[in-house]
């Protein structure tokens, strides 16, 4: 941010500072209010609406990932886990608030320091601008061909780091399948399998066919919007994590519409854990293919032998980057995608164990759609 | 004739837009302000869809090429059939759980049970 320039003379940065004072007045509200239905509902308007300052700040890739994962995945994740809890945070005594102040404080104090050598924004003699930042937009299209220097800079240049992000993703999964179990418990005991979720359909009348309509209609939608995002992420903002996120957000919608044992039964939950580790397969796989054709790990120049090499990619083609690109982002978006889903029947399969407990918070009714 | 219409189309587009920012800014006066959940409903669904609509239409005469207007009606599409149903969820929600709707004379007292 550039103090020297005055707010008004810009709009962009008038815009980005009342982005950043809502961004703010959010944080407080997430921090005062009592109620975690609130404060995860407050989380979701926070990522979106930093969605929109990072749109403001030229950067649709990151824009696009904290949209459809902290608007949508980790929301609805957020709200499941508070099925498994209580509905309002207990209040904190004043003394044991004094040490995380102190902390707060102190990294806050921190932070402003820093500010100060924080380039300009777009500052083209700031470090990441002119030398890494430069060379990778001009050597991109020359060695990798594809028009989006993002989806290169991942996919491609750090291939390697993107490969670890995604067994992150894959680890995440698989410590919750841990901690919670499966989610199969919920398909269990065939008397409770509808009011898993779904409190209402058992009722006579029944309230949810706007709903279930409407979700018909859009579920097909965000399917094929979810493989537009992967096959389309070498030219425009998007790619693996993004996709993978709107597939499984398409299906723990039609888990809170229809129903957790109606989505099992379609997508069952050894499918996801088979889907988790294929992703992360493919993904090192295509690296070992580069291996066996001579290349080093992950140079998609290799993924196939050099003669093909030459015969598929013409005079200035780059067959295996786009091969290798698309083979990886599969592979991205079937760990992500399988593996939240995965989360999420975790925490969904709690459900009724804790129903029949009768700690339960009564129905979640549609709402949470 | 041509660059007529489009200062035309250029003029309205701007004047829906503007329109659609002041109708949802209508629609957040009303959720602060009405008294009851349904009344509130009614105003945030405002914003959805009659502001939101304005908006990409206005949007949609201010131009840009043609995948860009293909991709505003799509959009205003999915906003018709998300809007009204995440609306309508909210109210079914409400009512199921016995949120009653205020009646005749209960305004006169304050309400504090409308907690969104």
């Amino acid at each position: 941010m550039e103090w020297t320039a005055p707010l008004l003379a810009d709009p962009s940065l008038l815009f980005g500072a009342a982005l950043l004072v809502m961004l703010a007045a959010i944080l407080c509200a997430i921090v005062v209010s009592r109620k975690l239905l609130t404060s995860v509902a407050l989380t979701g308007l926070f990522t979106l609406v930093a969605a929109l300052w990072y749109i403001a700040m030229d950067a649709p890739d990151v824009a696009f990932t904290e949209a459809v994962v902290g608007g949508g995945v980790s929301t609805l994740i957020l709200l499941g886990s508070i099925l498994l809890t209580r509905e309002s945070a207990e209040p904190v005594s004043p003394s044991r608030m004094v040490f995380p102040a102190i902390a707060v404080i102190l990294a806050g104090v921190a932070i402003l320091y820093a500010v100060g050598s924080i380039p300009g924004f777009g500052d083209p003699a700031s470090p990441a601008n002119a030398s890494v930042g430069r060379d990778y937009l001009e050597r991109t299209y020359k060695e990798v061909g594809i028009p989006n220097v993002v989806s290169a800079v991942l996919a491609s240049y750090r291939g390697f780091d993107t490969l670890g992000e995604t067994t992150v993703v894959f680890a995440a999964a698989v410590g919750v399948m841990l901690l919670l179990g499966f989610g199969e418990r919920a398909l269990g005991d065939p008397a409770r399998r509808h009011e898993a979720l779904n409190p209402d359909l058992v009722e006579e009348i029944d309230h949810h066919v706007v709903l279930r309509v409407a979700t018909k209609i859009m579920i097909p939608l965000m399917f094929l919007f979810g493989l537009y995002v992967l096959f389309h992420g070498e030219v425009g903002a998007g790619g693996g994590f993004q996709a993978g996120v709107i597939l499984a957000i398409a299906l723990i919608v039609h888990a809170l519409v229809f129903g957790l044992s109606e989505t099992m039964r379609a997508f069952p939950a050894a499918a996801m854990r088979a889907g988790a580790s294929a992703g992360v397969l493919i993904y090192a796989g295509v690296g070992v293919i580069n291996m066996l054709n001579g290349g080093a790990f992950l140079d998609y120049d290799f993924l196939f032998p050099p003669p093909l090499e030459q015969a598929l990619s013409g005079p200035d083609g780059h067959a295996g980057q786009h091969y290798g690109i698309i083979a990886i982002e599969i592979g991205v978006t079937a760990t992500v995608a399988s593996g939240i889903t995965a989360i999420f029947y975790g925490f969904a399969g709690r459900a009724p164990d804790i129903a029949s407990r009768g700690a339960s918070r009564g129905p979640e009714s549609g709402g949470g759609s | 004739m041509l660059e007529q219409a489009a200062s035309i189309a250029a003029f309205v587009g701007q004047g829906l837009v503007l329109a659609g920012a002041i109708v949802t800014i209508i629609g957040s006066v009303g959720v602060l302000r009405f008294p009851d959940f349904y009344t509130r409903i009614h105003a945030a669904s405002v914003t959805d869809t009659l502001g939101a609509g304005l908006i990409i239409v206005g949007l949609v005469l201010l131009g840009g090429g043609f995948f860009v207007t293909v991709k505003l009606l799509i959009i205003w599409g999915l906003i018709l059939i998300t809007g009204p149903t995440a609306s309508h969820a909210l109210a079914n929600a409400a009512f199921t759980s016995h949120v009653k709707p205020l009646g005749r004379g209960d305004l006169r007292q304050p309400s504090a049970s409308d907690e969104g």
